[in-house]
């Protein structure tokens, strides 16, 4: 038998790390009962198939490959130190743990439940939504602590404790480890679903500092967003996150130019977006529309679909996004909708009525300090001929603004206007 | 099971300018919960109403004060023992619970047992 290279097997191991280690971990953590000790095991599973897949070739299924060699280390624990499930205990449903470990391994739909387990429980309500999100990357994604610091731009320890807190509060308050029952999934689900977006948001506009798009967290997000559609086929709003994600990513060659520039929308060069990702967002798109009054994902989903299928931006189907805004309001009734809301009602009423709308949200408290505001009333303003009024708001989103890319964007806009 | 405590905190100037009426509703509210937390699976095995923090005297090492140990706007009104599977079990609980000027906090109860 060939035996694999050092490279092929290293792949093989970053590639399982990628795909499998939510489904390793999630496994792993019912035989354990504790978070801690179940990532110590599949950690040590990784090391171990490195030296193991170098010799006896790459596993045809890697992930349960793992997932037995990191339950064997986690019994081998129990066993050896009782101590070891008193500490931070997980609330597993005892019984269904117990025959799962009976079984000696779970069947595929228990397996996926267990994935679905661990997403639910680093969600949980009771974590405060910078928690929710660290212990997602950290659990779920298996990315490392320093990994996740660099990501949100804190220092190394300020994450080491706050996911200890967060792994702390699940042991203490006993939040348990599995999925809620029919009458909370909604609701649950849409805590799942913005940390989601939350994660992707972040890596596709950073809040700070140099590069526009943070790929590691934009792919880290949609690998979640596949992973939760499948885990929920019937859920319209899972795959309205994930179409959404798609239409967005699918611009992300042109959203800059070559020298690191911010280019609008209108600036873009179409040609460079990738059309089989969008249309297959628009097929799930306009399944999910099909299947029902929709939700607040799928709205958001179609909206970014009409805009990216315009062959020019001139040709947008403007009242028609419109009328989708509209109904993205009734579901989802926020300011940051309602001010998206004036960018095409200033190409159907004109940029005078849109201002007068941008103007009546001023007021709105939960709209100070957004930067993109002031970004779009500078923008309606310079349409309308008032120059230095747009000066103004432009100076004013320029000092909201902390990335530099649209930084250097709104001085190179306030300079026209000047 | 496990217990959690349901801190009430309230606006006490709900039940001062709600007057009698106010507290009659509460006095019943109160009743319709202690069956719903049997309904729910769940039992209470302790917790009490609090005299208005008028009636508060704080001790920080020797000094004695007149007033609550920090003054809010919501203070803390009663609290219920409660006995509930996990946190899940125990916000579904505390969810009934009547707080109309104001709204609960759950606590596990920390296990002190040898």
């Amino acid at each position: 038998m060939q035996m694999p290279a050092n490279d092929e097997v290293r792949d093989a191991v970053a590639q399982a790390h990628r795909r499998e280690w939510a489904f390793v971990l999630a496994a792993t953590a019912r035989v354990t009962r504790d978070l801690d000790a179940a990532e110590e095991c599949v950690q040590d599973a990784y090391v171990a198939a490195l030296d193991a897949w170098a010799r006896q070739g790459v596993p045809r299924n890697p992930g349960a490959w793992l997932t037995t060699a990191a339950r064997h280390r986690a019994l081998d624990g129990l066993r050896r130190d009782r101590t070891l499930r008193a500490k931070l205990p997980l609330l597993v449903d005892a019984e269904a743990a117990d025959q799962a470990i009976l079984a000696g391994q779970d069947g595929d739909d228990v397996i996926g439940d267990d994935r679905l387990r661990l997403i639910f429980t680093c969600c949980h309500p009771a974590l405060g939504r910078e928690a929710q999100v660290a212990l997602t990357l950290r659990l779920v994604c298996g990315l490392n602590t320093a990994e996740i610091a660099q990501a949100f731009v804190v220092s190394e320890p300020t994450m080491a404790a706050r996911i200890t807190r967060a792994k702390k509060k699940i042991a203490t308050t006993r939040i348990p480890y599995r999925i809620p029952s029919p009458g909370e999934l909604p609701e649950r689900l849409r805590g799942v679903l913005a940390v989601i977006h939350l994660l992707f948001t972040t890596g596709h506009t950073a809040p700070s500092g140099g590069s526009l798009v943070r790929t590691d967290l934009v792919e880290r997000s949609m690998h979640l967003a596949r992973m939760l559609c499948e885990l929920m086929p019937d859920d319209t709003e899972a795959r309205g996150l994930l179409a959404l994600l798609i239409v967005t990513d699918a611009r992300r060659a042109t959203r800059a130019g070559a020298d690191g520039r911010l280019l609008r929308l209108k600036d873009q060069d179409r040609s460079r977006w990738d059309r089989s990702a969008l249309a297959g967002a628009e097929a799930m798109i306009v399944g999910c529309l099909r299947a029902g009054p929709p939700g607040r994902y799928v709205l958001q989903a179609a909206i970014a679909s009409l805009y990216a299928d315009a062959p020019a931006y001139e040709e947008t189907d403007w009242p028609q996004i419109v009328a989708l805004y509209d109904k993205l309001l009734e579901v989802w009734p926020s300011p940051v909708v309602a001010l998206n809301r004036a960018v095409p009602l200033a190409m159907v009423a004109g940029p005078e009525t849109a201002l007068a709308e941008v103007e009546r949200l001023e007021g709105d408290p939960r709209l100070s300090g957004y930067q993109y505001l002031p970004a779009i009333k500078a923008d309606l303003l310079s349409r309308l001929g008032r120059t230095s009024a747009a000066a103004e708001a432009y100076r004013r989103a320029f000092a909201l603004a902390a990335n530099e890319a649209e930084r250097s964007f709104l001085a190179e806009q306030l300079a026209i206007a000047e | 099971m496990a217990k959690y405590a349901i801190l009430i905190y309230e606006a006490e100037s709900g039940y001062a300018d709600g007057g009698e009426e106010a507290w009659k509703q509460a006095g019943e509210a109160h009743g319709r919960f202690a069956g719903q937390v049997g309904e729910k699976g769940g039992q209470i095995v302790g917790g009490d109403a609090l005299e208005p923090t008028a009636t508060a005297t704080s001790i920080r090492g020797d000094i004695v004060t007149d007033g609550p140990f920090a003054e809010t706007k919501e203070a803390l009104g009663g609290f219920y023992l409660v006995e509930a599977r996990d946190l899940d079990h125990a916000i579904e609980i505390a969810r009934l619970c009547p707080a109309p000027f104001g709204g609960v906090e759950v606590r596990p109860v920390m296990d002190t047992g040898m």
